[in-house]
This record gives C-alpha cells, structure tokens and sequence, in this order.
C-alpha cells in the first residue's frame, strides 16, 4: 500500500520535472455547454510565459520596418504638448496649475492619456488582430488585450523619461508625492481595461465598435483635461465632469508630479475611482462571459 | 484510477447558417432598400439581445457533431477518419478547448496540446530563433523547456544557417520545417493533431510520420485526423469514423478503414451549390472510385447535376490533385476537341463520366471541376468539388502498389523491357 502509494508520489515528482508547465499532474478536464471555467484564474497564471512573450512579440514588432524606430514613442506626444501649449495656454490664456510652467502640465496630462488612449485601441482591435491563434489554440484569452496593453505600457515608459527632461529643462522639481506614480499608473491601465475588454468583446461579435473606438480617442482627447487643468471647469460642473474616468486618472498624476499646486478634487476623484471599478468589473465579466464563443465568431 | 483518458458523452455542436431567400432579382431601388433597411431592424435587435450577426434572411441550424460518444484509452493513438465536413475538425476543437461544445460533455484527463494548424502564430518580422520561443509558448511549452530542446529542434528543422533571419524571407519549405519542428517536440499527456502532414516535402513527411510515432510509443496518447489512409494505418492503433456529425465506436484501425474504403469502392458527394447569375453551374454530384476487374481496368465514375439556365454548349474540364496539394491530372470532354462540345438543355441535366484510373498511385485525390466555353471564360469553376480515395487491386501479380506517400508520385507509368512485350530476360 505505502509501496504503491510512493511510486504515484515518484511518479508525480516525474512529471513535474519533465513538465515545469503543466498544471496539477492529473486534472480531470470536463468540457460543457456553459460550463464556466472553475480555476480560470489559475489557468492564467500558468499561462503567464504565454503573456510575457506575446507582449514581447507586440513590443519588438511594433517599430521593425520603420526608420526612425522608437522615436515614434516620443513625437506624438512631445508634438500635441507644443501645439497645447501654445492654443490653450498662450493663445487661450488658460491658467496652468499653480507655479507649474505650462508644457510640464499638459505633459503630465498627455502621459496618462495616451497610455488610456493607446490601452483602448490596442487591446480593442488585439483578438481580432489575433484571430489565427484564438481559432487553432486553447489559453485564457484575456493574455491577448492585457498583454497588448504592455506595448502601450512601454511607449508610457519612455515618454515618462521624456517628462522628467522637460522638467529638467523648466527647472520644475516635483515633491514628494512622485513616488506614488506607480499607483496611479496601475490606475490608469485599470481604468482602460476595463473598457477595452468590453469594447474587444464586443467587437468579436459586431466590427461596428472598430469605427467607435478611433472616434472615442478623439473625442476623448479634448474631453478630458489634457490641453488645460481641470480647475478651469466651472465648480458646479466638476463633480459631472469627474464621471469621465480619465479625469480622475489625469488629477492623480498632475497631484502626484506638480505637487502641491495641484490640489486633488476628492468628490471628483472618487467619483472617478467608482466608475473605473465599475467598468473594470462590468468589462472583466462580459469578457469571461463570452470569451468561450470567439472562435466560432471572429 | 480508470485507464480513459477522453471520454465525450452526447457531445454535439451547433452553428447558425444564414441563407438569402429565395433567388429572385432585384430590379427596383426600391426593393433593395426595403430589404436592407429590413435587414439593418434585424442586426439591431440582434444586437440589443446580445445574439450574433448571421447574414442572410433565413437562419438555418446546422449541427456540424451530433450525439458522438467515444471513450479513448491511455497510450492509445486513435485516428479520426471522415469526408470532408463530417466533423473532424470540429471535433479537435471542442477537444483543444478552442470552442465549447453545445450539448453534452467531454471528460479529459492530463495536459492537452493541439495542433491545428503548423506554425500558429509565427511572426514574419521575428526571426527564427524568436519565433521558436513564440510559437513554443503558444503551443504551451515553458520557456525552460523550450531551450532544453532548442538545439534538437533546430536539428531538427535543418534550418540552422537561416536562425537569426527574419521568416519573411523563408521558402515555404523552411517555414513548415521550423515550425514543424517546434510542433514536433511537444510532449503533452495528449497530443491532438490535424491534417498538418499535408505540407511539406516527402522526405521531411516521412521524417515527421517517425517524429509522430515516436511520441504514440511513449504510453502518450494521440489523436490524429487525416485524410491519408497511409498515415492513419501507420500511426494509429485504433480509430473513429465520422460521418454527417455522427461517430462510430473506437475499433480496430484497419476495420475502419476497411469500412470507411467501403469495400474498395469510396464515393464522395457534394451537397448542393448555388451560383446565381451563371448561366451554366454545378448543382452537386459525386464521385466513386472502382477498382480493376478482369474485364475493365480501375476507373473513377462521376455524376454530376448541372443546372442550365439557357440551352448552352460547354466543355467539361476535370482536374485531379492528390493529398499534398499537386495538380495530378486533367481529362476533358470538349476541352481540346470542339467536336466533343457538351449540349446542355435549358434545365436540369445529369453527366455520367467515366475517367481511366488505371494508373494512379494509392491514396486520396480531390476532383475540381470545371465548366468552360474553351479558351474563352469558365461558366461555373468548382475547385475540390468532390474527392475520392483510390485503392487499387491487382491482378498481374504485383504485391505492391504505388502509394502517394512514398512520395515518387502519384501516376505510375507503364514501363517494359524493348523488344518483345513479354521479353522477361536480357537477350
């Protein structure tokens, strides 16, 4: 008895030398209609080299076959920081936050929003983009946008560096709030997961959201407080104004960078806070709940 | 502990088709708009309830597997043997997980890899080297064991000198060896395999045949879908026959395919096709292989329904490719030879033809057909229309056959020494 009962044990300490990956040495499967996957979470993190090396797929394709490479990262954001801040602050006037110069402002602004911005359009269109895969292999299907958000992450990355040279420049020291940045940056990402996951669901199912999200970015842009500081909304209209989840990220960081000049609206934030949340577990939810019908659909 | 490792139950699966009503032309603006804007009401409440866009009019169901049941045993390897759209592939896809099933379940026992496909998610821009550790994740190797096996698997594929070169700029032939050869080191408790042989040169099949019975000798076990009788009788013990969404008990391989061979003669049939405007098209049809006897040699005789919506004359043309894809063969009735022009009566029409088989190497081979006016345009051009396996007998003595997996091709030609025709030694 304890005989056999040590060669099951050897046997299983086999298996898991030969096989580092595999979950549990002998899952029982059961495959059914509707049958939500029980460790669907576990299965992820098995999964976890899968999305380390699709977001390093992304990375290192994302500027091969282009000249000036990386660059990219930084033109598009340094550009809509010079044409901000010359229509909103020296053509419109608008105050900046406190003592903060201009351009170290917007730019502040201009990071989250295009680590929002490039999230949501990345992800939405990734499992259409991935459509080869999720037809010929099984794994968690949530690796395909949240490891695409990782691209988004990296050119946030090195604009962040591209922030602190203009700080320099402008002679602008932030406080001590900065090292709460990385909370605020989790903030962000979670705050356009959420919708993304919806939005790549969605446009499994029906291509009409891949003309919406260009739209959203757009629009989005000169909705939220990104050329100018949210200050400048009138006071009665800032806790409405806080329902856009960008706001709340977008106050985060210029509270965390500028500092004390840029007092935190906390209704507002909050308000931020919940409907992020909210979408995040509306997104995630919607996701699981379809995701086993992909591959018949995309 | 029971000794199944897959068991499905009841397993069915169920896709909504859409058709176009009705045939009739639209003529008026006025029709088309009420039709799309009909249309457009149903997307839209289609939508708001969540349900999936199917285009057309009318919905069909359509259930690509029905009541399969089949338990499969550990170190078994068990073919999956089917015409085309019996199920096969559907079938592996519900069993890898890449869609769920819609009636029944499936119990399966240990870590599944699937390969549907060789090569999934190869990235031109990548080079081969980084495309190893690509598609090894996503065939769900760790990154560890993936180097533990890298410099066999470079062996493997012979590609070594082109590593650090981006696939782009692969031949076809490297690319199917790359990424065979990361398919082929997969050591999973099950392995499910599609119809992945049919590329690739056939020396480097022959390689993969062995790759592939290897990991069946090691207690693993494997399921494989194929259209090559050659590869099922080779790898597998066992095997499934699907038929319209219907499976057969899991029995001894050679009884399948002696009954899937249908007693040496296999016919296929197409189900019907539609092609609005044409004015000559192909209906539907179906094929049947008969072996040589003592008065006739091998031939392959087809029916074909053909719809004329004018009284035509049209050439027949047939083409023949084998397994791997080759264009094998062509016959034609009035193709060359305007005296041998087809007369079609405006309306139905039935063609029975009768093509010499005689020598044609053993195996699979798909039929296209096409309905031209020579050298002008094709009325109607049904590409693999219909297939049939051919499986020769003999009766001059030989005890071999040429087999289209051997890979030497796949007509034989008859040869004989000079002089007389029956000179059997060198004079």
């Amino acid at each position: 008895m304890s005989e056999q009962a040590g060669a099951i044990a050897m046997e299983r300490e086999q298996a898991k030398d030969s096989e580092p990956a595999s979950p549990a040495a002998e899952r029982i499967l059961i495959l059914e209609p509707g049958r939500a996957e029980r460790n669907y979470w576990s299965d992820l993190w098995h999964y976890r080299e899968l999305f380390a090396i699709l977001a390093w797929r992304d990375i290192s394709v994302r500027y091969k076959q282009t000249v000036i490479g990386v660059a990219w990262a930084v033109i598009r954001p340094f550009l809509t920081m010079v044409v901000f801040t010359i229509l909103f602050g020296k053509v419109a006037k608008l105050p900046s936050d406190g003592a903060a110069p201009y351009p170290v402002m917007v730019f502040a602004g201009m990071l989250p929003w295009f680590l929002f911005s490039s999230i949501l359009s990345d992800a939405s269109g990734s499992l259409i983009g991935n459509a080869n895969l999720i037809t010929k292999v099984y794994f968690p299907r949530l690796i395909i946008p949240t490891a695409s958000a990782m691209v988004a992450l990296t050119d946030f990355l090195i604009n962040l560096v591209m922030l602190v040279a203009i700080m320099a420049w402008c002679g602008f020291a932030p406080s001590w709030r900065v090292v709460l940045l990385p909370a605020f940056v989790l903030l962000a990402v979670l705050a356009s997961l959420g919708p993304a996951l919806w939005i790549t669901a969605l446009n499994v199912k029906y291509r009409d959201f891949r003309y919406i999200i260009p739209f959203i970015v757009q629009f989005g842009l000169y909705v939220s407080p990104v050329g100018f500081s949210s200050a400048v909304v009138p006071e009665d209209w800032r806790f409405w104004y806080s329902l856009n989840p960008v706001v709340g990220v977008i106050d985060g960081f210029r509270w965390c960078i500028l500092g004390g000049d840029s007092p935190l609206y906390l209704p507002g934030f909050a308000t931020s806070l919940c409907v992020v949340a909210g979408f995040l577990w509306f997104g995630v939810r919607y996701f699981r709940a379809t995701e086993r019908t992909f591959a018949d659909m995309v | 502990m029971s000794d199944v490792v897959i068991r499905a139950d009841q397993l069915g699966k169920k896709y909504l088709i859409g058709h176009q009503s009705g045939n009739e032309r639209y003529t008026a603006l006025r029709d088309v708009v009420a039709r799309n804007a009909k249309g457009l009401l149903h997307s839209a409440r289609d939508i708001l309830q969540g349900r999936q866009l199917v285009s057309g009019d009318e919905v069909e169901e359509f259930w690509a597997l029905k009541d399969v049941n089949f338990e499969i045993k550990r170190g078994d390897a068990v073919g999956i043997i089917g015409r085309n759209g019996a199920g096969k592939s559907t079938l592996l896809k519900i069993l890898s997980r890449i869609t769920e099933p819609s009636t029944g379940r499936v119990e399966i026992r240990g870590r599944v890899a699937s390969l549907l496909e060789v090569g999934t998610g190869f990235h031109p821009e990548l080079t081969g080297r980084e495309n190893i550790f690509l598609n090894g994740a996503i065939l769900g190797m760790s990154r560890a064991e993936i180097q533990r096996k890298f410099d066999e698997i470079v062996a493997f594929s012979e590609v070594e000198r082109f590593l650090d070169t981006p696939v782009k700029h692969y031949s076809s032939g490297m690319y199917v060896r790359l990424a065979f050869a990361v398919a082929a080191h997969l050591d999973p408790e099950i392995l499910v395999v599609d119809e992945v042989l049919a590329v690739g040169d056939a020396e480097f099949q022959k390689k993969c045949l062995g790759k592939m019975s290897d990991v069946a000798c090691c207690g693993r076990t494997v399921l494989f879908v194929s259209h090559s009788m050659n590869a099922i009788q080779a790898l597998c013990s066992h095997a499934i026959f699907l038929e319209k969404g219907r499976s057969s008990e899991v029995s001894k391989a050679e009884d399948i395919i002696s009954r899937y061979v249908g007693g040496a003669i296999v016919a296929s049939a197409a189900s019907p096709r539609e092609n609005d405007g044409a004015q000559l098209y192909l209906s539907s049809g179906s094929a049947a292989y008969y072996p040589s006897d003592i008065n006739e040699d091998a031939n392959i005789k087809l029916e074909l329904n053909i719809i004329a919506r004018l009284n035509s004359k049209a050439a027949l043309e047939i083409r023949l490719r084998d397994t791997l894809g080759s264009p094998v063969a062509f016959a034609t009735i009035g193709g060359f030879n305007p005296n041998d022009i087809i007369f079609f009566p405006k309306g139905k029409c039935i063609l029975k033809v009768i093509i010499s088989a005689k020598n044609l190497a053993r195996g699979c081979y798909f039929i296209s057909i096409d309905i031209t006016n020579p050298n002008f345009y094709y009325f109607d051009k049904a590409d693999d229309f219909l297939s049939v396996a051919v499986e020769p007998l003999s009766f001059d003595g030989s005890t071999r056959c040429l087999d289209q997996s051997y890979g030497f091709g796949s007509l034989q030609l008859d040869a004989r020494l000079e002089g007389s025709p029956d000179a059997r030694a060198i004079v």
